[in-house]
């Protein structure tokens, strides 16, 4: 069998698309430098990811489907799943195979594995950026910084800011990801990308700033919210498997109505 | 600046509010404005979190004051309970609603009050403090507005040019019901600020035709709710009223909320250990029926079935009272049959029409597409079904009803059942 090995990156799937069609290639399986090779692999190309190639083939994808569709590819490419790679690189290799008009049907047919799988991931990114836009609390810090920071399982951030810059276009935030350590940062005009260079100045296991870091009121609010946040629920009602299943628990470190802080009543 | 008993008040009024099931920010698409705060996303609005009874917080569901004039028997704050009273000061519910929006844990505010004085003054101080929140502080974001009945329709004119969405609540869908359980109510206290309301929406429609820049009128349209199980009234009683309230243009939810045992010592009321949770759930599921997947209410309801089988979703009990409608061919039927077949979604029933038009879709097509097959397969026909099973499937006209309903218990209901015949069910628990 020959297998295609690339970088793991966007770029280098796209070039593998590439070499396929350009070698007359059929390869059965795509794999990255960390997988184990399969004892039955006769024949292995390299893929050279070229970021040239990677822009024909994204350009020739334009071509073929929908604003949606190629929507939905980079967003399942949010996922960073591997187990995206090979149905993802099939997908791209059936819509250059298929006559051009005909490719953005065949990507309505959820009949086919790969359509379906690629759909699948493209969801549950989804449904996770919509996580963010559900679950991301923001503290106030004493310079007026609005502090927001999440650990999503996908690379999600950069779904939910537009979302936020709309919203909160008046005041300046940070919305951060403790796992992958970068975030977003929005100054009111436009948005930057930050990496801290040393440490980062709140707490990474639950997000929290240090207390003479917070605006004067943000404690005195933030016990209004867990207030709120106790008094609203009826419990003749208590159901705490509903609220973990329509609210994981691995988001509830960085909520404010889920920590335990001194004044909580 | 917000002086600490604030958070005592808070908690006071919240706790008076709660009972209002209906939390949704839906309906209305706005974008972020310059020099405004909050945009609202449509769809079905987002839940920022999800409180301990599992229900979801969107908005800052709160009541202005909890002092009321009226004694409805079903209501917390009724003038003759006992508890403890508060109103919050207009800046003081604007800031938290200002600063509550701004660490993204709400979409915005829904604000009742009891009635104080009389409708006109109550809905005045309503009115203001949504006037001050789009003027003075920009609030862009989403509010829900309860409108008092017998309100003046100038008030709430003028309050639904800031809302998204207002509502008045009908609470007992039977009126001698609800006269017997709130003598100073009747039905016309509650149509009548729906129509005003209604009204309002239509002739900003007509205004908007015509001039550009009108501002829009309660864009998100009304809902209302019904208390299930604090009277006698039906299934069907409840069902009616609401398909007869969604054939109106501005009507979009009707919720439904399970009795709470609040006021114990009035002998109107029944005694419920716990609300009644799944007849609720099983109302909820009528209601999608209804505004989703094209059933009108004599389908779910009627003469010979006043209540919901709480054993089963109502759409497994139509299709078993209806077994000549089975088996639905997957890859021929209209979306609209599909639909109908238990195991099946809005979703699903797209996937499978938008798939068949490449080849015929199999049953291993469809475990994946997310039907459960294990419902799905007494009602439908298509390509293998029976691969992957030993025994041929014996549809719906081949098994009597009895014998299939017992089949497609849920298992926790199987385990009820069984438990409840040999008596030692406790009866405490759903
Ligand atoms: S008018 Fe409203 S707040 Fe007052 S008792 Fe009746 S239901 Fe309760």
């Amino acid at each position: 069998m020959l297998i295609y090995l690339f970088d793991n990156t966007f770029d280098g799937l796209l070039t593998a698309v590439f070499d396929a069609f350009f070698r007359h290639d059929e390869p059965g399986q795509l794999l990255t430098g960390g997988d184990a090779l399969p004892l039955f692999a006769d024949e292995v190309h390299e893929v050279k990811t070229d970021e040239n190639k990677a822009g024909r083939v994204w350009a020739g994808l334009e071509k073929r489907l929908r604003e949606n569709e190629l929507r939905m590819i980079t967003i399942s490419w949010l996922s960073e799943d591997k187990n995206l790679n090979w149905p993802l690189f099939r997908y791209v290799c059936k819509v250059f195979h298929a006559p051009q008009d005909e490719a953005c049907r065949i990507v309505q047919n959820f009949a086919d594995e790969d359509v379906l799988t690629v759909t699948r991931i493209a969801e549950k990114v989804t449904h996770e950026a919509h996580r963010m836009l559900q679950f991301v609390r923001f503290q106030k810090a004493k310079d007026g910084t609005y502090l927001g920071v999440v650990s999503p399982d996908y690379n999600v951030l950069p779904l939910a800011t537009d979302h936020f810059r709309d919203r909160f276009g008046d005041q300046p935030w940070l919305l951060y990801d403790a796992g992958r350590r970068y975030g977003f940062y929005y100054d009111t005009r436009s948005l930057h990308r930050i990496v801290f260079d040393g440490d980062e100045n709140f707490d990474l296991r639950d997000g929290s700033l240090q207390g003479d870091m917070l605006a004067e009121d943000e404690m005195l609010f933030q016990n209004l919210w867990r207030t709120y946040f106790k008094a609203i629920c009826i419990k003749e009602r208590i159901n705490p498997k509903k609220q973990a299943g329509d609210m994981p628990r691995r988001y509830w470190r960085y909520m404010t109505e889920m920590q335990k802080k001194p004044g909580s009543v | 600046m917000l002086s600490e008993n604030v958070i005592e008040k808070l908690r006071i009024l919240t706790e008076s509010a709660k009972y209002d099931v209906s939390c949704s920010s839906s309906g209305t698409v706005r974008k972020g404005k310059p020099g405004m705060v909050g945009n609202t996303v449509g769809g079905v609005g987002i839940c920022h979190s999800f409180a301990d009874d599992g229900r979801c917080i969107s908005l800052l569901k709160i009541m202005l004051t909890n002092y009321c004039m009226y004694d409805c028997a079903y209501c917390i704050n009724r003038r003759s309970n006992d508890i403890r009273r508060a109103t919050l000061a207009v800046h003081e519910l604007e800031e938290i609603v200002m600063e509550f929006y701004r660490r993204n844990y709400i979409e915005g505010l829904f604000l009742s009050s009891g009635v104080v004085r009389n409708p006109d003054y109550t809905m005045e101080r309503l009115t203001a403090i949504v006037r001050d929140l789009r003027t003075v502080h920009r609030f862009n974001g989403y509010i829900h507005l309860k409108a008092i009945p017998g309100a003046s329709q100038e008030l709430l004119n003028e309050a639904g040019r800031y809302a998204d969405r207002m509502s008045v609540n009908i609470e007992i869908p039977k009126e001698e019901s609800l006269k017997a359980l709130a003598p100073e109510k009747d039905h016309r206290s509650v149509f009548q600020p729906m129509h005003l309301i209604q009204q309002g929406v239509l002739e900003n429609k007509e205004d908007r035709g015509k001039l550009r820049n009108v501002p829009r009128f309660v864009p998100a349209g009304q809902s209302t709710q019904m208390i299930v199980g604090a009277t006698a009234d039906t299934d069907r009683d409840i069902l009616t009223m609401s398909s007869s309230l969604y054939a109106e243009p501005t009507m979009r939810r009707v919720y439904y909320s399970g009795y709470v045992s609040v006021n114990t010592y009035d002998q109107r009321l029944p005694v419920l250990k716990q609300p009644p949770l799944v007849r609720e759930n099983r109302l909820y599921q009528a209601d999608w029926l209804l505004r989703f997947y094209g059933f009108n209410v004599q389908e779910i309801v009627d003469d010979r079935h006043e209540q919901l089988d709480l054993d089963i979703d109502p759409k497994l009990a139509w299709a078993l009272r209806h077994p000549e409608y089975f088996p639905v061919d997957i890859n021929t039927a209209a979306y609209e049959q599909i639909l109908r077949v238990p195991g099946i979604g809005t979703r699903s029933a797209a996937l499978i029409v938008s798939s068949r038009r490449f080849g015929r879709v199999t049953s291993a097509h469809l475990r994946k597409m997310g039907v459960v097959m294990k419902k799905a397969k007494y009602f439908i026909t298509c390509r293998e079904l029976n691969a992957g099973y030993n025994d041929r499937i014996m549809g719906v006209n081949e098994i009597p009803a009895a014998v299939l309903r017992q089949r497609l218990l849920s298992p926790a209901v199987q385990k009820q059942l069984a438990a409840e015949q040999q008596g030692t069910l406790d009866l405490g628990i759903e």
